[in-house]
């Protein structure tokens, strides 16, 4: 790897070879990020000039609210009457018996209002937005749950709303284009690149370079430059420390054996992950999409890329030998980003986290499985944990029990994976 | 009067003459983009000039051997312009080092910041490449003398809160506070002045407070123009470039 020239960049990354042995990370010691957002060599703030002090507001903003009681009370009050949590910890009986296996559990993110885990985040987000005194709110969007979560919060919050869009996700996902529209946020075509989430967030990127005084930039995803790693992540924490109460009274142990979740940006799997970080018999695993295969077109960024820098961050990165980030494809618009979270990168590099995938045709029959199963139909995202589950299952035991992160449901996929059904 | 041009647009046979219009034009320096596919601090003029590089196949060695011709007959300062990652993925001490071969005086990486500058500082200096960062509107006064000292060649204050090609025209009140402080605060370097200039009258107003300016968006629409006609000769279209230049040019006051 050439960026090893430097102590600060990341070992040189053999491409991904089975499935390390997991390590523990002392959760006393586990302190990632540092004050200027490094998780080991990953991270920082790789950004123009102008958003230095933005960012530099915006880290000192979020570590006074998440200390104060106000914020603390006004977070939980609205993940409670408005999100809809606490979300329910599922035991997947048929879904188990199906796959012969471990004893499944569903964290059901499908269930917080606007149909997805994103909402813990913009809520976080909005609150702090509102304390900093923005006006405008800008957003970017893959599959359109967090652009619906963001214009969500807007429309509570009456400020104004604009969401950047790939113009082919725009095609992929209208009914979420419609949804963002009908909550009264304006909704822009990303039209540059390949038209996906990479380019949502460039785009998303210069508006906030123009408008750095009134607007406040609510990121998806565990991505961009510090603070919003951490932030995003922080945000999304919810997920494991529901998980870990709701399975301590289930099945008398806070911890399962294993913890799986899909990776695009990576958010609802670190929301899900964090809170086990520190326990080492939890196996953590990721998901990313193999879309047409690891030899073709995919999105598994920690599983075929090497270290670079996108979106203000030093994370994995799918990119040619020249520097030039590459299209990522999945047929699951919201894991079709060629980067992925700086934290992920840390964690793969420490073994403590291990990253699976699954293709576009895995996560389509998984999507059948577990509506035909559970009566719950996922996202496609969250097909890709449900496929590689489905993969790992037989080799566990009756005894072993498995929390999966139910990320989304997936009304919004079914004009997709209709489209697939002819198409096959 | 600085110019930029990005690398192999509109394709990499004009790039060479192109700079040396520039030079007939009155460039006093020249800045050389190395296109990348996802340029955040860019607008469209120089988004879409990256993106027709990239598309003629454009790589990082060809920035070295433009630079490396343009050197057999030019002895105007050129500094490279591009973002981190494919300078990373090159190697940065090879980076250095081939620019520093061709010919190359200097760097400027819009996406590398003071703060992760350490990526590149050490091996710039060993091999005698200035390394030009950029201040804003928001930046502090501490931050713009800490930028000063960091900083070699010039200093390069960004007119706007926003990307390349930004409108200027109704900014212009608010820029002669900001640039008299920054004037203030950047002692060691020159400072030079870009990002929306697109015309002699504006670059004539911003030079009463800076050293220079830096002109890119607007030729790149210009030569986008130029090239975009059929019915022009390669000769008529590098003499419109000069003149361009030769416009843009302050009179002397």
């Amino acid at each position: 790897m050439s960026v090893s020239h430097h102590a600060k960049t990341p070992k040189a990354m053999s491409k991904a070879s089975g499935a390390p042995a997991p390590q523990p990370v002392n959760a006393a010691s586990y302190a990632a990020p540092d004050d200027r957002g490094r998780f080991g060599a990953y991270g920082g703030a790789f950004v123009p000039e102008v958003l230095i002090p933005e960012l530099d507001a915006l880290t000192r903003a979020f570590r006074a609210a998440w200390d104060s009681e106000s914020f603390q009370r006004d977070y939980r009050q609205i993940l409670c009457d408005y999100v809809g949590r606490p979300t329910p910890l599922t035991f997947a009986d048929r879904l188990s018996r199906a796959l012969g296996g471990p004893r499944i559990y569903l964290k059901r993110e499908d269930l917080c209002h606007t149909g997805a885990h994103k909402i813990n985040n913009t809520v976080g987000q909005i609150l702090l937005a509102r304390r900093m005194g923005k006006t405008r709110i800008i957003a970017e969007t893959g599959a359109g749950q967090h652009g619906v979560a963001t214009a969500t919060v807007a429309a509570k919050f009456a400020l104004e709303c604009i969401v950047y869009m790939g113009a082919e996700d725009m095609q992929r996902q209208r009914l979420n284009v419609e949804r963002m529209r009908m909550l009264g946020a304006e909704v822009r075509p990303a039209i540059s690149g390949s038209q996906t989430l990479k380019d949502a967030t460039n785009e998303a990127i210069r508006d906030w370079v123009s408008h750095p005084h009134n607007t406040f930039y609510i990121i998806g995803s565990v991505v961009g430059p510090h603070p919003y790693p951490m932030m995003v992540r922080t945000f999304q924490e919810v997920i494991g420390k529901e998980a870990r109460a709701q399975l301590l009274q289930y099945e008398g142990r806070a911890c399962p054996d294993v913890a799986i979740a899909c990776v695009g940006g990576g958010s609802n799997a670190m929301g899900l992950f964090y809170s086990f970080l520190g326990d080492a018999r939890v196996r953590l695993i990721g998901v990313e999409a193999a879309g047409e295969g690891l030899d073709s077109r995919h999105a598994a960024t920690l599983s075929c890329g090497t270290p670079g820098v996108l979106h203000g961050a030093l994370s994995y990165l799918l990119q040619d030998g020249q520097g030039q980030v590459m299209s990522a494809h999945s047929i699951s618009a919201g894991l079709d980003y060629p980067g992925v979270g700086p934290e992920h990168a840390y964690l793969k590099d420490l073994h403590r986290i291990t990253y699976e995938v699954a293709s576009d045709e895995e996560a389509l029959h998984a999507v059948r499985l577990l509506s035909q199963t559970e009566g719950i139909i996922p996202a496609l995202e969250t097909a890709h944990a449900v496929a590689a589950l489905a993969r790992m299952a037989p080799k566990m035991t009756a005894s072993d029990v498995v929390v999966l992160c139910c990320s989304g449901r997936g009304d919004k996929d079914m004009t997709t994976i209709m489209g697939a059904d002819v198409a096959a | 009067m600085g110019l930029f041009l990005t690398n192999g647009f509109p394709d990499l046979d004009a790039t060479v003459p192109l700079l040396h219009a520039l030079v007939a034009g009155g460039a006093d320096f020249l800045e050389l983009g190395m296109p990348f596919s996802d340029p955040l601090a860019e607008g469209l003029p120089i988004q879409r000039s990256s993106a027709r590089a990239l598309a003629g196949g454009v790589q990082m060695d060809d920035a070295f051997r433009t630079a490396h011709a343009f050197r057999q007959t030019s002895d105007i300062p050129l500094v490279l312009m591009g973002y981190i990652n494919p300078i990373l993925q090159y190697g940065v001490s090879n980076f250095c080092a081939a620019a520093h071969s061709s010919g190359v005086d200097g760097l400027i990486i819009p996406d590398l910041p003071p703060e992760e500058a350490g990526l590149i500082t050490a091996s710039a200096k060993a091999h005698h490449l200035d390394t030009i960062f950029l201040v804003a509107p928001n930046t502090t006064r501490e931050r713009m003398q800490m930028i000063d000292r960091l900083s070699s060649g010039f200093v390069y204050a960004v007119s706007v809160t926003g990307i390349t090609g930004a409108a200027l025209a109704h900014r212009m009140a608010a820029l002669e506070p900001y640039l008299a402080r920054v004037r203030t605060a950047i002692r060691r370097n020159p400072l030079l002045v870009g990002f929306g200039i697109k015309t002699q009258r504006d670059a004539q107003w911003l030079c009463r407070h800076t050293d220079g300016f830096i002109v890119g968006s607007a030729l790149v629409d210009v030569i986008e123009g130029l090239w975009n006609d059929p019915s022009l000769s390669m000769h008529r279209r590098l003499h419109a470039v000069q003149r361009f230049a030769q416009d843009l040019y302050p009179s002397k006051e």
